[in-house]
């Protein structure tokens, strides 16, 4: 099944005709992905990449019953292309974004809440590489060849470690059902326990690798969810065991402010939860290999 | 973002914040003249520096004639502070605060953070004033008053109350810490701070309540929109190695290894740093070339690692969606020609072929590796020599 999107999955672009947002939807698209058209201000009525602009999200969805969005939008309007996504009743936005200001994530957040839970928009990211279904969809920046189908969760906050993690996987014939990209900022669309619980309901996925880092208390706290209500295998990584105390490293939400922070305690406390844990980034594959033996995959 | 003291009282004080009169200088002669301009009998000569615990390392001096003002001032400028957050390097001080020194009865604590856990602003209140936050949530956890700020709404003057009636004030002093409360949201807000912190808020005994000391960090994704908070960046202050990687829209970090990283996505830059150590290496720095590094970027990112003279080899590794394998291959081979110490390079993704072939075919002794590991494993020897190009 996968989690999220596949290929029906119908996408629009927001910032379409962006250099950027150009390259990637074209490779969105030759990947097998349904876009079926975008949006940037003012250039409604065009044709880009054989497919309609809009004006407004709401126009784009009406034209095209899209149901999910990439959201290529610089900073400083990032924030309101989301909420535009939220009102235009769009199911799902990946928002690839790096550079938001924290307080604008915390009140976009806050704006979802105008809406029931059961309609309010999923957002993935900030500062994300995207969404991807193998052999499906993609919703995203990756390059989608280095995933094989398979029946192998992926949710990461790292981009790059989470191809890393795919490649290791391929290379000992382990394939993904989706990854999902987090994004590495301290205040983000959707955690690790709420792709988990997806992957929980999706009767495809048998394992899960889960990629964290220093900063935040998403990794204990989707722990927790694990050991209360998985029944499936979760392996688990965290990046920074080397990185110094109270600095940024990279990302936003990448910087160890205070207790339950840094890369070790996050280890132990995943142990503790029952996730299996991958002693080095390099042996993330044959932990994996590891977890689906022991359910006899 | 960082900033100093007397900064963020000119900005609060903008909010509407109590804060003593004061100025700055740079030198024992302006230190002086802003005390006669001052008036008054008593001052505070506070070295200006991106830390905390100044006081408790000698940057805080109370002078009651000029003279003292004078020798304070030439005592703390151009002398490094250590303070128990500078590191034992400590940190030179290139301008002090002259401020009227201020008799109070208290000291509380208040603090405002974004809580990365509730998403919200969180503000923190206490009347173990004078100690470090850490210290009292440890020490007296009892003490901590904390309210939550709805974003849809704002914080509502009785939030401003209850923290206020909570620290024991009298009802002349909670008005006055109601302004004060509410200017520091305001200024949290609008200014896109990550961290404003008043320790300590000092009660008088004429029911006057002042920010004796303001600290504010902000986030560094909101400068674009805050450009009064952009033009009180202190170079000084920061490391140049950063700052100029910042100019190449480069992430660096300095650690105190010897092998160099270039890596991009700031997780896969961590975790190969700690791979390095797996395999009992140390790298040098953490070096993110962010999405869509050009030839001109990837040179850059080169010559900053090795402007620390500590590097003994470097490892690149760059797994490619945004980027492109051959793309940055370019710039590496252009890189590395006459480079002083070894390399190895690790290239996967995204026109990964053409990329290797790039790096095969041009000529210059560059090591190369398939795995993560084994461009790790292959950084530690050549670090240690145990391997020749």
């Amino acid at each position: 099944m996968s989690i999220l999107i596949d290929e029906k999955t119908r996408v629009i672009v927001q910032g379409f005709t962006g250099d950027k947002a150009t390259f990637h939807a074209n490779e969105m698209i030759h990947y097998g992905t349904n876009v079926v058209g975008g949006v940037t201000p003012g250039k409604g009525g065009k044709i880009h990449l054989e497919r309609p602009v809009f004006n407004t999200v709401e126009e784009a969805v009406r034209a095209t019953g899209a149901q999910a969005s990439l959201a290529f939008v610089p900073p400083p309007y990032a924030a309101d292309a989301l909420m535009e996504a939220a009102d235009a009743g769009l199911e799902l936005v990946c928002i690839i974004t790096d550079g938001m200001p924290a307080q604008d994530m915390m009140r976009v957040k806050r704006y979802l809440r105008r809406y029931q839970k059961e309609h309010r928009t999923t957002i993935v990211g900030p500062n994300c590489a995207g969404i991807i279904s193998a052999g499906k969809a993609m919703l995203g920046i990756m390059p989608g060849h280095i995933y094989i189908r398979g029946n192998v969760g992926i949710v990461s906050r790292s981009g790059t470690l989470g191809y890393e993690a795919a490649a290791q996987m391929k290379a000992l014939g382990i394939g993904v059902t989706t990854s999902v990209g987090i994004g590495g900022d301290p205040i983000n669309g959707s955690s690790f326990l709420d792709h988990m619980a997806r992957f929980q309901a999706d009767p495809e996925t048998e394992a899960v690798v889960m990629i964290g880092e220093i900063g935040g208390p998403q990794e204990a706290e989707a722990s927790k969810w694990i050991k209360e209500n998985m029944t499936k295998p979760v392996v688990g990584y965290v990046a920074g065991l080397t990185a110094p105390k109270g600095r940024r490293m990279g990302h936003a939400g990448a910087i160890i402010s205070g207790e339950g922070d840094s890369a070790f305690e996050k280890s132990e406390i995943m142990a503790s939860y029952g996730l299996l844990v991958s002693p080095s980034a390099s042996e993330l594959g044959i932990t994996v290999q590891k977890a689906l033996a022991s359910i006899g995959k | 973002m960082d900033i100093h003291e007397y900064q963020a009282k000119s900005l609060l004080s903008g909010f509407g914040v109590s804060v003593p009169p004061g100025g700055v200088a740079y030198s024992p002669d302006q230190a002086v003249f802003v005390a006669t301009e001052l008036g008054g009998a008593h001052w505070a000569v506070k070295a200006q520096i991106h830390s905390g615990g100044r006081g408790k390392a000698g940057g805080v001096k109370l002078c009651r004639t000029y003279h003292d003002v004078a020798a304070a001032a030439k005592s703390m400028l151009g002398a490094t502070l250590v303070t128990n957050q500078t590191g034992p390097e400590g940190k030179v001080v290139h301008r002090i605060y002259v401020e009227k020194a201020t008799a109070f009865e208290r000291e509380l604590y208040l603090g405002f953070v974004l809580d990365r856990k509730i998403e919200r602003i969180r503000v923190i209140a206490s009347v173990e004033g004078g100690m470090e936050i850490e210290e009292i949530a440890k020490e007296r956890p009892e003490s901590i008053l904390q309210v939550e700020v709805e974003p849809a709404v704002g914080m509502q003057p009785f939030q401003a109350r209850q923290l206020a009636f909570g620290l024991g004030l009298n009802m002349k002093q909670v008005s006055q810490a109601v302004t004060i409360i509410l200017g520091c949201y305001r200024a949290f807000r609008d200014l896109d701070a990550t961290m404003v912190e008043i320790n300590p808020l000092v009660v008088t005994k004429d029911d006057q309540v002042i920010a004796l000391d303001a600290k504010m960090s902000f986030d560094d994704n909101a400068l674009f929109r805050r450009p009064q908070v952009t033009e009180m960046r202190d170079p000084a202050e920061e490391d140049p190695r950063e700052a100029r990687a910042a100019e190449f829209g480069l992430n660096y970090v300095g650690l105190a290894g010897d092998i160099g990283c270039i890596i991009n996505g700031a997780g896969l830059a961590m975790a190969t740093m700690d791979n390095i150590k797996y395999c009992g290496g140390d790298p040098a720095n953490f070096l993110d070339v962010g999405g869509g590094a050009s030839p001109e970027r990837v040179a850059a990112a080169f010559n900053l690692v090795l402007t620390d003279q500590n590097v003994k080899c470097i490892l690149v590794n760059i797994f490619a969606g945004i980027n492109r394998c051959d793309w940055v291959a370019q710039g590496v081979v252009q890189a590395a020609k006459g480079l002083r110490v070894p390399l190895v390079v690790r290239l996967a993704g995204t026109n990964v072929e053409e990329g290797q072939k790039i790096i095969r075919e041009c000529g210059l002794p560059i090591m190369t590796a398939d795995s993560l590991m084994e461009a790790c494993e292959k950084s530690v020897k050549l670090a240690r020599g145990e391997l020749v190009n």
